[in-house]
């Protein structure tokens, strides 16, 4: 495997607060990393930083063996990487297909595009049957469902998720999960799965990152980090 | 009847005016929640620059019609430029400042451009020439003027126009989606300046129309019009829910009749009456306006 995305010694900051310190991380070609850590410990902040809607004071983010730091959003997404971003972010007033168009923005393919909104549709069909309602009708788990497909539709190489389970009821979680792994599965795209519900995060990804008030302070397998005890006690609750 | 009729179609009239004003405030309030509060001079740099190319091409002979669709088109192009540079010069760069202060920056925009007209131009009225084309209105001709006509007309057509622009063409979207979560809008890729700019452009080139349509019915022009036309538009605005496009439409429209209907029936003294109590009414019963969203709670 060759590595795909590195953060190198990466320090970003909201005007002067500091929110990563010196993170460095790394993530293959096809593989599913996951970032856990409690809420406020920077988890969306590093997200945000590889997608260039922040730009690290200091460090580095290398993309495919070129840095990408400091340029801009539009660019990231034409390069191959999407994210879902923490609360979904629904256009609420655009129908559930304009949203999708909406993730395919840069494209200009249109047969590919519309493939590509049928592989979304037989992925959840739910979104298929209701393509002509808007987005802010549909339930948290649906919304969840439309914000994946929406990122698919810029067919990323790299696919960076935040917290997809938050405040969803947990068979709506595990559905997910296992559409997450699908798409890792059928397609290989690469996948960054930020998550607080470490429990099952950690079981569906391949390598982890265990990160606290900026810093990343762990990492290994995640079949490892499952049995660490102190990833036990702070993350699994046992 | 044909007392209503007049009193309606000249409501219709005002009502066109304001829609054209209201668009470039609703809109740009929808994509940065500013009211821009220099918009109504950019409607007063319309006209002044209808009446310079008027003069300019009167002056050479072209023929009447040519000279409305050219004076138009020259407005449109120099509104749309002053919208531009506005936002690039005055706004752009408070961009995540407290919301007071680009508020202040539009305010001093709008003093600024007003002066900066007086003194280029004049300080008194100059008469405005008759541009738009006069021919009898075939069946109603009896209570609506050409003129009239053809602003309801020229009103209605660019009201469709910008809402299928809006609802199918790429930038329409890109609009639609940034006006609705901005930070998304830069996650799909959205060029957010792009699309800040064009909504300008957009606004700015509706209301420069609207500056040479009313101009060339009243006949005069001063430094002064944007900004009684700016508050009416802002109140139609607000009235049909500001961010909302069509919202603006329908509040322009019911604006321009509650004033026609205040000027025909009781006293042309008390339009403005009419038209702000209806304001405060609507603000009490529906704060967001006709047609506006309730601002949701945010957890
Ligand atoms: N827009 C912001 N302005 C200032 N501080 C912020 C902002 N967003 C996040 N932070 C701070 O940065 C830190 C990391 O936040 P975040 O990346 O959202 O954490 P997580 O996603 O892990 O919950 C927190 O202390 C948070 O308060
Ligand atoms: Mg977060």
């Amino acid at each position: 495997m060759t590595k795909m995305l590195e953060l190198k010694n990466v320090n970003t900051f909201y005007g002067n607060i500091q929110a990563l310190y010196d993170v460095s991380l790394h993530i293959d070609h096809s593989e599913i990393i996951t970032l856990i850590g409690a809420n406020g410990a920077g988890k969306s902040t590093t997200l945000m930083t590889i997608c260039g809607m922040l730009t690290p004071r200091t460090g580095d983010v290398i993309y495919e063996n070129e840095s990408i730091r400091g340029q801009s959003a539009d660019k990231v997404v034409a390069s191959g990487i999407s994210q879902v971003p923490e609360g979904r972010l629904i256009f609420p007033e655009l129908t559930i297909k304009e949203n999708l168009d909406m993730g395919a923005f840069l494209r200009t393919d249109k047969a590919g595009i519309a493939r590509d909104m049928e592989y979304c549709f037989d992925l959840f069909p739910i979104l298929a049957e209701r393509r002509n309602q808007q987005g802010g009708n549909l339930s948290g788990g649906e919304q969840q469902m439309l914000a994946i497909a929406r990122a698919l539709m810029a067919r990323p190489r790299l696919l960076l998720l935040d917290e997809p389970s938050m405040g969803l009821a947990p068979l709506v979680v595990r559905q997910i999960f296992e559409i997450i792994k699908k798409i890792n599965k059928e397609s290989g795209t690469t996948i960054f799965l930020v998550e607080q519900n470490a429990n099952l995060a950690l079981k569906i990804g391949h390598r982890g990152y265990v990160m606290e008030n900026g810093k990343i302070v762990l990492t290994d397998s995640c079949e490892t980090l499952l049995a660490n005890e102190d990833v036990k006690r702070a993350y699994l609750g046992l | 009847m044909e007392y209503f009729l007049e009193i309606l179609f000249g409501g219709l009239t005002r009502g066109s005016i304001y829609a054209l004003i209201a668009l470039g405030y609703t809109m740009v309030y929808g994509i940065i929640e500013l009211i821009n509060f220099a918009h109504g001079e950019i409607y007063m740099i319309g006209a002044f620059t209808g009446l310079i190319i008027a003069g300019v091409l009167g002056a050479a002979g072209f023929p009447a019609a040519a000279i409305f669709v050219l004076a138009i088109l020259g407005a449109v192009l120099y509104s749309a430029a002053y919208g531009y540079t506005i936002e690039k010069i005055a706004y752009k760069p408070l961009r995540g400042a407290q919301r007071l202060s680009p508020l202040i920056s539009a305010i001093g925009m709008s003093i600024f451009l007003q002066n900066y007209v007086m003194l280029a131009q004049t300080s008194d009225f100059l008469p405005f020439p008759s541009l738009i084309p006069e021919f009898k209105v075939p069946w109603i001709g009896h209570i609506i003027s050409s003129s009239e006509l053809i602003i309801v007309v020229v009103t209605i057509l660019v009201c469709i126009g910008l809402t299928l622009f809006i609802k199918f063409t790429r930038l329409g979207k890109a609009m639609r989606a940034t006006a609705q979560n901005r930070k998304m809008a830069m996650l799909v890729g959205i060029n957010v300046n792009t699309v800040i700019s064009a909504t300008f452009v957009v606004g700015s080139s509706l209301a420069a129309v609207g500056g040479v349509l009313i101009a060339s019915h009243i006949g005069q022009i001063n430094y002064y019009i944007g900004f009684i036309a700016g508050i009416k538009a802002f109140t139609a605005a607000v009235l049909g829910g500001i961010g909302s496009v069509p919202g603006a439409m329908l509040g322009a429209l019911i604006l321009g009749q509650t004033e026609a209907f205040a000027t025909g029936y009781v006293s042309s003294d008390y339009e403005d009456v009419f038209a702000f109590a209806l304001l405060v009414l609507i603000l009490i019963f529906r704060p967001a306006g006709i047609m506006g969203k309730e601002p949701v709670q945010k957890v």
